[in-house]
């Protein structure tokens, strides 16, 4: 495991744009003068973070209930280990597969490969789900819906309570 | 919500640019005014379309681990039980999911071994030994992109 270490002035940075980013016209020279930073090391640093694949992207995060897609369905695959990266691969390439994980199973579960897929409807989900059974050729399948939401933020690294050691 | 508010929906979730003047950008990908831009993302964000505007960083590469837990909870006991592990700033995603296994929640902390006592002390506080961490052995995709205009051709990337 490579340990990475972020500077002071790096983590307050983290911890402003993990939140919400200003709404105005220059919201990175916003950033840069709330926390008293030169605007050229926000650029700067931001964009190195994203060629490092730290910073996955800034972008808007929606509320995916309210914007018209009622369906969170989880689907889990029951695929042959040899073919794992074949398959997971092909899932990827759907649109409406917005996550695709190779995981270990569990007591009386043999799933090992999950594909988030959001649709309008329990139908469509169904629908994408058969046409990726389809695709890769395996039949083996269930949805997991879900039937209620407990929590759904975004997670918040370098607070105080992690860096305690507390996370309660 | 009108099509020029899907098609800004749909510019926001591909990409906030690191630039000087981000919004211009999306202004001249769906065809209006910075102004405009901005008046109907705070709408949007004020009748909660939009979660959030900000960055989505890479837990591993900031040094966090996390794992998908999936549990098996009395029926009876799943709000308690779920208001408890909801009570970890580690755990974002938190569900119930029609299936024997019917609470599955994502843990992200600081190592491996944070992860594994968490889970120890959430089983102690719920005493529920069903409890089971599922890390990613591989991750083909993340990419979380909700379509809203026909018209949009950007999907997620």
């Amino acid at each position: 495991m490579v340990e990475v270490e972020f500077s002071d002035k790096e983590k307050e940075l983290i911890r402003i744009c993990q939140g919400d980013i200003p709404l105005c016209e220059s919201p990175y020279e916003e950033i840069a003068s709330l926390l008293s930073l030169d605007s050229g090391w926000v650029y700067d640093t931001l964009n190195r973070w994203k060629n490092e694949g730290v910073l996955k992207k800034n972008r808007g995060i929606l509320y995916h209930q309210r914007a018209g897609f009622q369906a969170n369905g989880m689907s889990v695959w029951m695929v042959p280990d040899e073919r794992i990266d074949e398959i997971g691969k092909k899932m990827a390439e759907f649109d409406d597969v917005s996550h695709c994980y190779h995981r270990p199973g569990l007591p009386n579960w043999n799933y090992n490969l999950y594909a988030m897929i959001h649709g309008k409807s329990k139908s469509e989900v169904e629908k994408i789900a058969k046409k990726i059974s389809q695709r890769v050729g395996i039949s083996d399948y269930q949805i997991l819906y879900s039937t209620k939401e407990f929590k759904k933020t975004s997670m918040k690294y370098f607070t105080s309570e992690i860096e305690n050691g507390r996370n309660e | 919500m009108d099509e020029l508010d899907k098609k800004i929906l749909d510019a926001i979730q591909n990409e906030i640019p690191i630039t000087n003047r981000p919004f211009t950008k999306i202004a001249d990908k769906v065809g209006t005014s910075e102004s405009d831009v901005l008046l109907r993302i705070k709408k949007l964000k004020a009748n909660k379309i939009i979660r959030r505007i900000g960055g989505s960083f890479d837990s591993q590469k900031l040094g966090y681990r996390s794992v998908l837990v999936a549990a098996v909870v009395p029926e009876e006991k799943l709000d308690n039980i779920a208001a408890i592990i909801n009570r970890y700033t580690g755990v974002t995603h938190n569900y119930r999911r029609d299936h024997t296994y019917n609470l599955w929640f994502t843990l992200t902390a600081s190592s491996e071994k944070r992860i594994d006592e968490l889970l120890e002390q959430m089983k102690k506080k719920t005493g529920i030994k069903k409890m089971f961490p599922l890390p990613a052995l591989k991750k083909y995709k993340i990419a979380v992109h909700f379509k809203m205009s026909r018209e949009s051709n950007n999907g997620g990337s």
